[in-house]
């Protein structure tokens, strides 16, 4: 079962190599993880998206809290999170493929970023479900480089993950 | 002031009287300072050494205890204590030089990053990167090591960092928002408890080392008695109750002894306190949550579910919930099953061992029956590390030994540091020829400092446990296993000029059990020979 956990840390130097050390350690299987700073600029948010059981996910979010530097860790259920990842892809692209490339784009919400001759940058940002059936769609013209973030979550409607001050 | 300074400072004010260390070119400021100080340096022949030795002084003053390498070899020879600390969930302050910040990173002499090595068996670890800083993070690695769940805290201090002038001044207290240590259980889980033991007709409490790193030894005697409740205890729960208590069973688990385990599959309530239920003390614990009711109280919610399917998890600091358990937990009593749980009870009889050689478990037990109240018995590990579980029983001292790691080489140093703690206790460690064989250079810190300890050497002139293993399990194939060209113990505890003498027969054993047992403040070193044949169990 795949679940996302949203954890609140320190923005101290080695927090990102404590909790990843963690995962592997603990024979925890991530599939993506996120880092980046919070409004509030001493807390960062990681966001990972790991497999597991129940037991492994109980017992990875109870080990995460042992680390002195993590402030909260939250595992956000499927039905309550708002979940995007970006995606930025050159794709092979002569000028005679261009508009039925810039129909993909425009039905699956997409954006172009960049035109060369031959080629067109997309952008992408919405489910990792979404970017797949993109991917899916764009893969005939060929893809010459792709690179994705791991995703980013939050909680639907007026809950969030804070903490008490 | 010099930051060096401050940090001498720091250790005086969190009240550390020794430290277990070993100098080299980036501690060198720290140590030049330390030497002004009133605090009392031991020189150690290893840095694991002074690891262990830093853990058996924590282990008897339950509070961190401080030990100091310099940088690379140095701080890279202490990871072995401090995984044998983390395992165990002792407290200790760990500081290492580190070369200086700008060098930091390119692999210059005596360069090895400590911190990463370390990361998985410490509690926390700090990198010192402004001296500004320091204070602070002495005083939290001081708190972090012994608060909460106990354990190792590394500070890693470059040599620039400690030159640098610093403003003197320690916080009174520290807070750290991610680190909030649960001590008070939940008032209801507490009732369930209360409620369980009511209902239970066959209670059996299972305690762990974490009692006695809570201090509530007496607490839990106490609720054992109001509700007639037998005690087992696992290998770091030793000591815990006396092992000459009637409500003592024993120690559990895979080199146990039958009347603890038999109380643990017969009983309809387990309430583990403090003890984590390691795979050594229940081996299928899934079978056991089957037809079991449990109870789990830990001060680590990660303790709780880990290896053990649990009724009812209670969460908090073992003291401070054993006095709310007191509280609300009825009288009752329970005579069929403490009855019942006293058949398995065995009076050991003892085999004669072939000419020349002792045998050791009736050693350990006629030297349990002699020993001081307040003896401090430190285990090694192998064969002599379950003879020892099994046959000294603790009055009112304490056993220590490397339960979680069982790491071989711990006895004579955690002996060290433990008497250095404890100086009016006799402090004896028994270890096999093979782990003497891992420590024996700090006869030359118990010579140098004059720290009376007592030893024990096990001689079977083989790697005892693990050729059991091969005999058992590869059709015995020993391996590896035979200590051919070890040295005269005699000679060389002479060479030290610490007394020390053989024993091959029961009469001289008797000897040196009454030499042994006297705190007399003499090291002294007894080599018993044993049969290479010899059981475990
Ligand atoms: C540092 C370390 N290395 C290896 C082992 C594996 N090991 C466990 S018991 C044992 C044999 C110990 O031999 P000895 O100290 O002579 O004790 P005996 O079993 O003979 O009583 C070994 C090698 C260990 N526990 N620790
Ligand atoms: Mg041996």
């Amino acid at each position: 079962m795949k679940r996302t956990i949203s954890i609140l840390v320190e923005n101290h130097a080695g927090v990102l190599s404590r909790i990843s050390g963690l995962f592997s350690r603990r024979g925890f299987n991530i599939d993506s993880l996120a880092v980046g700073v919070t409004d509030d600029p001493s807390i960062s948010r990681i966001t990972i998206v790991a497999d597991g059981n129940e037991y492994t996910l109980e017992q990875l979010e109870k080990q995460l809290n042992k680390l002195i530097e993590v402030i909260k860790v939250k595992t956000l259920s499927k039905d309550e999170l708002l979940a995007r990842e970006l995606m930025l892809v050159k794709l092979s692209a002569t000028p005679e493929k261009r508009s039925e490339i810039t129909t993909i784009v425009d039905v699956m919400g997409a954006k172009i970023i960049d035109l060369s001759l031959t080629t067109m940058t997309l952008e992408i940002s919405n489910t990792n479900f979404h970017l797949a059936r993109f991917e899916e769609l764009i893969k005939p013209y060929g893809i010459i480089e792709m690179v994705r973030t791991g995703t980013i979550a939050i909680q639907k409607g007026a809950d969030s993950i804070s903490i008490k001050k | 002031m010099k930051a060096a300074e401050a940090m001498v400072k720091y250790l005086e004010q969190e009240g550390i009287k020794v430290v277990f260390g070993y100098p080299g070119a980036a501690v060198c400021p720290f140590y030049d300072f330390l030497s002004k100080s009133n605090i009392r340096h031991i020189l150690v022949r290893h840095e694991q050494h002074a690891g262990h030795e830093a853990n058996g002084y924590a282990r008897i003053t339950n509070k961190p205890a401080v030990c100091i390498a310099t940088s690379g070899p140095g701080a890279i020879n202490l990871i072995t204590a401090i995984a044998t600390a983390y395992a165990d969930s002792v407290p200790m302050v760990i500081i290492t030089g580190q070369v200086s910040r700008e060098q930091i990173g390119r692999d210059v002499f005596q360069e090895a990053d400590v911190i990463g090595a370390a990361e998985p068996f410490v509690k926390h670890s700090f990198l010192v990167k402004d001296v500004q800083s320091l204070p602070d993070v002495f005083k939290k690695a001081f708190y972090l090591a012994g608060t909460g769940r106990k354990g190792p805290v590394l500070i890693d201090v470059p040599i620039d960092i400690q030159e640098a002038e610093i403003e003197y001044s320690y916080p009174e207290t520290v807070s750290m928002r991610a680190y909030k240590p649960s001590s008070k259980g939940n008032s209801l889980q507490v009732k369930r408890v209360a409620a369980a033991i009511a209902e239970s007709k066959k209670p059996l409490i299972c305690v762990g080392g974490g009692i006695i790193a809570a201090d509530a030894c007496e607490e839990v005697y106490a609720l054992a008695e109001k509700a007639d409740i037998p005690i087992v205890t696992t290998m770091m729960g030793k000591g815990a109750i006396s092992g000459y208590d009637e409500r003592c069973f024993g120690m559990l688990g895979m080199h146990g002894v039958s009347s603890a385990n038999k109380a643990v599959t017969d009983c309809d309530l387990l309430i583990l306190i403090g003890a984590r239920v390691g795979d050594r003390a229940v081996r299928s614990p899934v079978f056991l949550a089957k037809t079991t009711k449990i109870i789990h109280i830990d001060i680590d919610p990660a303790e709780i579910g880990k290896n053990i399917t649990v009724d009812i998890p209670l969460v908090g600091d073992s003291k401070i919930i054993l006095n709310q358990l007191l509280e609300v937990v009825e009288e009752k009593t329970h005579i069929e099953w403490i009855e019942h749980l006293r058949t398995f009870r065995k009076t050991p009889s003892f085999t004669q061992a072939e000419t020349g050689y002792i045998n050791p478990k009736e050693f350990i037990s006629k030297l349990s029956d002699a020993a001081g109240e307040n003896t401090i018995y430190v285990a090694d590990v192998g064969q002599n590390q379950i003879w020892s579980s099994n046959f000294f029983r603790v009055k009112k001292g304490r056993f220590l030994t490397s339960g979680g790691m069982g790491t071989m080489g711990y006895s004579v140093p955690c002996a060290i540091g433990a008497k250095l703690a404890s100086e009016d206790s006799n402090v004896i460690a028994v270890c096999g020829d093979g782990a003497f064989q891992m420590s024996m250079m700090e006869l030359a810190t118990i010579k140098q400092h004059n720290i009376p300890i007592k030893i024990v050497v096990m001689t079977n002139k083989r790697l005892g446990m693990v050729r059991e293993l091969q005999t058992k399990l590869y059709e015995d194939n020993q391996v590896a296993v035979s200590l051919e060209g070890s040295p005269d113990f005699i000679k060389i505890a002479k060479a030290y000029d610490i007394p020390a003498f053989r024993v091959t027969n029961m009469e001289t054993a008797q000897e040196a059990i009454d030499k042994l047992v006297r705190n007399d403040g003499e090291p002294l070193l007894v080599e018993c020979m044993v049969s290479p044949l010899e059981s475990t169990l």
